[in-house]
């Protein structure tokens, strides 16, 4: 096998090898997107952050407008902190209100944002004040099948 | 350039782990001349070759080579010994990866700055010393045995060495290319001036070849001497070797119990 | 019942002195490969053999694997009506897990397999020993750029393997049923994290490569030199680094993936 051969497909394989890794990192995974714009940070306490997970994005308006850097629990009201990341190229009022939302019936949660009216716009390291926790499965089945026990008093032979 | 004696064996035992294989070996190889250890396989004659090449170090006692004693070497004080030295392999050993070209090239590559027209000029030299400068293209794949120890040869005098260390050269040859090897040791000592040692059982080749032979058997040295000397000797071991009888000092048969013994004929065992 | 404690003894003392062996060998390829990169032809032509020679069956591969995780998958999601994630779990499974673990096994077994016949061979017809009579490392000459060539071209073959199989999911998802495309990238893009899954996923390739390439050398420079021990030798370079591969992998994952994520 003659050198320059070898060297020829060596450089083909590297250059495709190397195409593969970008093709992974900006079609494949969210590196393109995000990750190097300039951010400010936001807490917002929750009392129940259901499934929430770092790096789970913040929507505002069905736009993904920042991510969850850190979540934490406060040991003296016993809520859970958490930390959010906002691309500062997006601005909100100070009566934003944070819920926990749920992408489709099972899929992952996010956090949204829906904008107040404040004239005083989020600064980095204030606190969102109005927050709505996470809908949690369970909770919502057992209401549903305790309202229905209620309903229904002695038909327990039944079911 | 003035020490006579290019190789100097002291008093040296040799043991694999807790086998023994060579014993109280004293023996001196003298500068620009061809000398021969003979023997039978498994006398231990390659492992006396290979102490020599500081490839293994002695037991006991000491192998002084090219001035230096091996056993008090770093590695590269052993390096820069080995490259004062040639070595044949009974196979060639040729890196079956490159050319005839590059096999002879490779120590010039690897221990020079030449630039690449004179290494060609200098490679072509060698193979044209052993009459294989046509084939210098081939893999060694392509190379007849024969030629593949020329092609051995051409690489183990790529730098000139002052001691080349020919492990059973003549075995496996047809008559012609074992003819060819031999007068091609025989000259390149002369031409280069170097100094030769032949480890081989091929007597009839050898003795007309050499200057000296030292004769070993299980792990000793038995006779010595120029190969007029040896023929003369009387020592019944040569007698036997160099004529090639079935029984002598050398038994036929591996020891053993009694035949009859083993077979459960003797009522022992 | 002694002569079994025996054995064992022997087994123990054997693998742990083969380890330390195995250890210093490494050690020393390390400090002796200022060769091979500085001759950086030596490693090219190794990357030929381990990297450019591996390329077919790597890509032959990951097509056929993200096919059958494309396929696979939709029968499983369609079935909750979540068939647009479809490409998260091709993609995922892939970045994660089969990329590296499968590019590794198919790797230790066509490269690393072809590394320890090669340099076994040469230690039995002498090559080796030639070498070292030419004042010339073995270690340095001929097995650290076949270490280095296997370790840089691990984490491409599994990028490429990765990369092949998504868009084998792709094929069989988006163009064969019909998932849509729009969902199939975006929703792949909204879940698979950079740092988190592709990261860590070229980390265990490169963890994979050094060790399948180690074990492949390793094990022809310490082969028998005969036929049948060099035949040995490449049997259990292959065996050795599949078991390698997948204890690391479970304690890699073990690692990147529990905990903050």
């Amino acid at each position: 096998m003659n050198r320059s051969t070898i060297d020829l497909w060596v450089g083909v394989f590297v250059a495709i090898g190397l195409g593969a890794l970008l093709f992974l990192a900006l079609k494949v995974g969210n590196l393109a997107s995000f990750s190097t714009a300039e951010t400010y940070r936001v807490d917002a306490r929750f009392a129940n952050i259901g499934g929430l997970k770092v790096r789970a994005p913040v929507k505002s308006a069905g736009v993904v407008v920042g991510r969850v850097a850190d979540i934490a629990f406060d040991n003296e009201s016993y809520e859970a902190v958490t930390v959010l990341r906002i691309d500062s190229q997006y601005k909100f009022p100070r009566d934003t209100a944070a819920k926990i939302l749920t992408s489709g019936l099972l899929g992952d949660q996010y956090i949204g944002l829906e904008a107040g009216a404040d004239a005083r716009i989020l600064k980095d390291g204030e606190r969102l004040r109005i927050t709505q926790s996470a809908v949690v499965l369970e909770n919502l089945i057992s209401q549903f099948l305790f309202s229905k026990a209620a309903e229904g008093g002695d038909a327990k032979g039944g079911k | 350039m003035a020490d006579p004696v290019i190789a100097q064996i002291e008093d040296l035992t040799f043991a694999y782990g807790r086998q023994p294989v060579l014993h109280g070996i004293n023996l001196d190889i003298p500068r620009g001349k061809v000398v021969a250890v003979m023997g039978q396989s498994g006398c231990g004659k390659t492992t006396l070759l290979r102490i020599i090449a500081a490839a293994l170090l002695p037991t006991r006692g000491r192998a002084r080579v090219l001035g230096q004693v091996t056993s008090e070497l770093d590695r590269d004080a052993l390096y820069a010994l080995r490259r004062r030295m040639g070595m044949l392999y009974q196979f060639g050993a040729l890196f079956t990866d490159m050319t005839v070209f590059d096999n002879v090239a490779f120590q010039m590559r690897e221990h020079t700055d030449l630039p690449e027209d004179a290494i060609r000029d200098l490679v072509l030299l060698k193979l044209e010393a052993v009459g294989l400068r046509g084939a210098a293209p081939l893999l060694p794949a392509a190379l007849s045995g024969g030629m593949a120890r020329r092609v051995a040869l051409a690489r183990a005098i790529a730098l000139d060495p002052e001691l080349i260390l020919y492990d059973e050269p003549f075995t496996g040859l047809d008559p012609i290319a074992l003819g060819v090897i031999a007068r091609l040791v025989r000259q390149l000592n002369d031409s280069l001036g170097a100094t030769a040692v032949i480890v081989t059982h091929d007597v009839a080749e050898t003795l007309p070849l050499v200057d000296y032979v030292y004769f070993m058997a299980d792990g000793r040295v038995v006779a010595q001497g120029t190969p007029a000397e040896v023929r003369r000797s009387g020592v019944a071991f040569v007698e036997q070797f160099v004529s090639g009888a079935i029984d002598g000092p050398v038994p036929f048969h591996y020891p053993a119990a009694g035949y009859a013994a083993d077979l459960g004929f003797g009522g022992g065992a | 019942m002694r002569a079994a404690l025996v054995r064992l003894g022997a087994m123990v003392t054997t693998t742990v002195w083969r380890l330390g062996y195995a250890s210093r060998f490494f050690v020393y390829l390390l400090a002796h490969s200022g060769t091979a990169l500085r001759r950086f032809r030596l490693t090219v032509r190794e990357i030929y053999f381990a990297g450019v020679l591996s390329l077919i069956i790597i890509l032959v591969s990951g097509l056929f694997v993200g096919m059958v995780l494309g396929l696979q998958g939709y029968d499983t999601l369609q079935r909750y009506g979540s068939s647009e994630a479809l490409g998260v779990l091709v993609a995922l499974s892939l970045v994660r897990e089969l990329g590296p673990v499968v590019a590794g096994l198919l790797f230790a077994s066509r490269a690393g397999s072809a590394i320890t016949a090669e340099i076994g061979l040469m230690k039995a017809t002498e090559q080796l020993s030639a070498m070292e009579m030419m004042a010339v490392d073995p270690i340095a000459r001929v097995v650290a750029p076949r270490f280095w060539g296997g370790v840089l071209s691990m984490p491409l073959l599994a990028a490429l393997f990765s990369a092949m199989g998504i868009f084998g999911g792709y094929l069989v998802g988006v163009v064969l049923i019909g998932v849509d495309e729009g969902a199939f990238w975006s929703q792949m893009q909204a879940a698979v994290d950079v740092r988190n899954d592709i990261l860590n996923g070229v980390i265990k390739s490169v963890v994979f490569g050094v060790a399948v390439t180690l074990i492949a050398v390793f094990e022809g420079y310490d082969s028998v030199p005969t036929a049948e021990g060099v035949s040995r030798a490449t049997t259990r370079t292959v065996v050795t680094s599949s078991l390698a591969i997948l204890a690391l992998d479970f304690v890699l994952t073990a690692l990147m993936f529990t905990g903050g994520n």
